[in-house]
């Protein structure tokens, strides 16, 4: 037998420091109303949104989210030079190659870091963690980054009354490295491509057309599938990382929906002492930036307190879902 | 086999759990959109509590037509036996 390759196992794995860009320009739902055809009432009781964020020109993907990384690394006392790996979850850099990550790891002085995109739509900052997580632990990087940032508004249809008002723009970031006890657990995900029709683009980039692609969701197969199989997938990130719900301190779901937050809850029999991210109200549906957004806010609002044991689970357009559990840095 | 009275009283539960309405008030002829409270994310969720707690299946094409309690414990009942 020829000569074996050598491993070397890598320490254990926790987010270190959280960051996240809200866009300066607030669309609160009767500026939304004067584009659609809706009222502030209906949009607030089916979605729990009273209004969201839309970046202005200047605010481009790059500028959210360096602005995020930025905060992250400040959190975990870090510089751009620390990191080794930088991940960069969004479905709006349109501009299919090359990646973004890249730019940004050069624009941060992470020097010769691995960089690159992944595609995991509302679930692209777990997917994002889960491989910070995996790179981490078997020796293959230290310090990585990972990104959701996402600018939805281009690519929304502003006169389309079942999506417009649901999706907004901004970034959130986290700083994964080593640490002596597990932070963040077994990742739970899976995928269903038979679906893909239910949350996609209304036609091909090279279709003729007057105007872009548009986002198109079919919201009620969404709904039954995110407050059904995803729920009860919680229940899996749970158990795999040897912990109910009553250990949980936060729930962050991704915030897509306020009613899809509350039929999880349901699901999962969420205790009273758990506290759950309710920032879909002020950012509306950010994609894969919404879990770090989130949980920034519930920071700012004294909410939450490092150390406390976080359930996050994200699910979207593949449709793609992955979960874990963090403890909060 | 559940009774009528037993699906009813699941299915009361599930109203009041989803739309806050006491368990007593959840009756055969009521209406979910006009009496109980619900809009159609309300009744989804109900649908699919529904679905989960008797281990039936009621497509969304079916659910539409579901407008009272009593549809609703009706199609459980014949989907059950």
């Amino acid at each position: 037998m020829s000569k074996q390759i050598t491993v070397v196992d890598g320490p254990h794995s926790a987010i270190l420091g959280i960051g996240s860009y809200r866009p300066s320009r607030v669309v609160d739902n009767a500026e939304m109303c004067t584009m659609i055809d809706s009222s502030d009432e209906w949009i607030r009781q089916r979605t729990g949104i009273i209004e969201r964020r839309w970046a202005t020109d200047d605010e481009t993907l790059m500028v959210m989210a360096l602005g995020a990384a930025r905060k992250a690394l400040d959190h975990a006392g870090l510089q751009g030079s620390d990191l080794d790996a930088v991940i960069v979850s969004t479905v709006s850099h349109l501009t299919q190659f090359p990646a973004i990550a890249p730019q940004i790891a050069t624009e941060l002085g992470a020097t010769d870091a691995a960089a690159y995109d992944i595609l995991a739509a509302c679930a692209g900052f777990c997917y994002g963690l889960a491989q910070a997580d995996g790179l981490i632990r078997n020796g293959s990087a230290t310090r990585v980054l990972v990104i959701g940032a996402e600018k939805l508004s281009e690519q929304l249809d502003k006169t389309d009354r079942t999506t417009a008002f649901l999706f907004g723009d901004g970034a959130g970031a986290a700083v994964v490295g080593p640490s002596d006890e597990p932070g963040i657990g077994p990742v739970v995900w899976g995928s269903d491509g038979a679906a893909k029709d239910v949350i996609r683009l209304t036609r091909h980039w090279d279709e003729p057309g007057d105007e872009p692609p548009y986002i198109h969701m079919d919201g009620q197969p969404v709904f039954r599938w995110a407050s059904t199989t995803v729920a009860k997938k919680t229940l899996e990130m749970l158990a795999r990382a040897g912990l109910t719900v009553d250990d949980l301190d936060v729930f962050i779901p991704h915030q897509a929906n306020d009613r899809i937050i509350d039929a999880m809850i349901r699901t999962l029999k969420m205790p009273e002492h758990v506290t759950v991210a309710r920032d879909i109200s002020h950012m509306g549906n950010t994609s894969a930036a919404s879990i770090p957004l989130a949980i920034e806010a519930m920071f700012e609002r004294g909410e939450v307190k490092s150390g406390q044991l976080a359930l996050i689970v994200g699910f979207g357009a593949g449709l793609v879902y992955a979960g874990q559990i963090i403890r909060l840095p | 086999m559940a009774t009528t009275e037993e699906i009813l009283a699941g299915v009361a539960e599930i109203v009041h759990e989803v739309c806050n309405i006491p368990v007593e008030d959840v009756q055969l002829d009521k209406s979910f959109i006009d009496d109980l409270d619900a809009d159609s994310l309300a009744m989804n969720e109900i649908i699919y509590a529904s679905e989960d707690k008797f281990g039936v299946s009621i497509p969304d094409e079916e659910a539409k037509n579901l407008k009272t309690v009593g549809d609703a414990v009706a199609h459980i009942e014949r989907a059950m036996n």
